[in-house]
């Protein structure tokens, strides 16, 4: 039977190399996978092009791939209170991509839900139509917003089978859910692990067909 | 003539605006003061971007759950019947009309209810959107709540903002600590005014013109309003 349960944070994210794309779940610290944090970093890897709603505001979050200068760019909503990451944006040595963060979410959905991108009105008539092709539907005007797209996937759930079947706790699902179908390789950081068949199906939020590892840090 | 309203006059003068029932978003900063200041028994339930639709009261200290928090990062909590949801069904909560009331902090508003409330475009620091723009282009209503001025006096309702705009012609009403105006086809019009105040004494604090069209309600300094 499938067995997608890997030993630490280290084996979830064996693979990941230079100039990888990564999204990284989480709204401030809810959802956010910490336990990948440090493994990412150990990995040694540099020119991260991260995808995330936020870049980082405390001592175990993405502020610790900014001190280590591992992101090439941020694609994000919500830079703010993020003393690591401003200062190399002043600095000039990380390039951020700002993005409505409804935009930001829906365009992580059309990368996995293996759309060619999605008309949206938010944007319209302000910086944010900068260089975005504008499409007139039934009179309105939207943008063209494309999808997006990662090579790793790293979110935090609640409770995880070892099929890969996830449960998020309250409002930690956040980003999560969208993110893990979106990845070329999706390790998902949980509380527990429980037996094939504890989950209630009609709890499961993400069918571990999305799933591809899923660790604990408390065994 | 009256003190301006406090900060919490203010929360408590858009609250008791709130619609009893409504579906409501509070913006990060001084909106979600609002939240303290609903009458006991308000059918108002409250969405919060990050997923969350009933918001309840901050908990007791000691009974905070870090995965339970609010659009600010602060731990809130769940009334009954509330629910959690993912980000994506979040937003379209917001883009797709759903929620009849956001009310958003901002910089400047201008005559037609464009709203600046994202970036003073100041480039030392890094900007951030968040669900501003979303909320701003889909709830029903947007309410726009701020003080008059700026801190140094210069009006913040203009004909034509200066600052990086948020979203074309969305605001519908105005709460500050002078006024509540209603931004309508004609212009603004102003629909309650402080205590003692002149509506050309408001008019001098207001680069956009003003319209006083029918009778206009008087704000108390602790924030009820008075047909």
């Amino acid at each position: 039977m499938r067995n997608v349960i890997v030993r630490d944070a280290g084996a979830a994210v064996e693979g990941i190399k230079d100039g990888h794309t990564v999204m990284v779940g989480g709204f401030g610290g809810a959802g956010l996978p910490k336990g990948v944090i440090t493994a990412v970093l150990d990995k040694g890897v540099r020119d991260l092009v991260v995808i995330s709603n936020n870049a980082g505001s405390s001592d175990d979050d993405l502020s610790l791939w900014f001190s280590a200068k591992i992101v090439r760019k941020i694609i994000c909503s919500y830079p703010r209170s993020a003393q690591q990451f401003a200062e190399q944006y002043r600095a000039g040595t990380v390039e951020l991509e700002l993005v409505p963060q409804g935009t930001l979410v829906e365009r992580i959905r059309a990368g996995g839900a293996g759309l060619g991108g999605f008309l949206s009105p938010v944007g319209v008539g302000t910086v944010f139509a900068d260089g975005k092709e504008k499409v007139t539907v039934q009179g309105h005007e939207f943008l063209l917003e494309l999808p997006l797209h990662a090579d790793f996937t790293f979110i935090k759930g609640h409770l995880a089978d070892s099929l890969g079947n996830i449960t998020y706790n309250k409002s930690a699902r956040n980003h999560c859910v969208v993110m893990a179908t979106a990845g070329d390789t999706v390790a998902v950081e949980v509380d527990r692990i429980v037996e094939v068949g504890e989950l209630d199906p009609e709890n499961i939020v993400t069918p571990c067909v999305f799933v591809d590892r899923v660790f604990t840090r408390n065994l | 003539m009256m003190k301006p309203l406090s900060r919490d006059a203010l929360a408590r003068m858009v609250a008791l605006h709130l619609p009893n029932e409504g579906f409501v978003n509070l913006g990060i900063g001084a909106p979600t003061q609002v939240a303290d200041y609903l009458p006991s028994g308000s059918g108002v339930m409250l969405h919060s971007e990050n997923g969350v639709l009933n918001v309840g009261p901050k908990p007791p200290e000691g009974q905070e759950d870090w995965d339970l928090i609010n659009a600010g990062k602060m731990p809130i909590s769940l009334k009954r019947g509330g629910s959690y949801f993912d980000s994506s069904l979040s937003f379209a909560m917001m883009r797709g009309g759903h929620l009849d009331v956001a009310v958003l902090g901002a910089f400047q508003v201008s005559r037609e209810g464009d709203l600046a409330n994202w970036t003073t475009g100041d480039n030392g620091s890094p900007p951030g959107i968040g669900g501003a723009i979303d909320l701003a282009v889909g709830a029903k209503s947007i309410w726009v709540m701020m003080d008059h001025t700026t801190r140094d006096g210069r009006p913040r309702i203009v004909e034509r903002c200066g600052y990086p705009l948020t979203a074309r012609k969305v605001v519908t009403r105005i709460f500050t600590n002078l006024a509540i105006l209603d931004v309508t086809d004609n212009g603004l019009v102003v629909d309650a005014l402080l205590e003692d105040m002149r509506v050309a004494e408001l008019q001098a604090l207001t680069e956009a013109p003003l319209l006083a069209l029918g009778k206009v309600r008087t704000i108390k300094q602790d924030g009820a309003v008075l047909a």
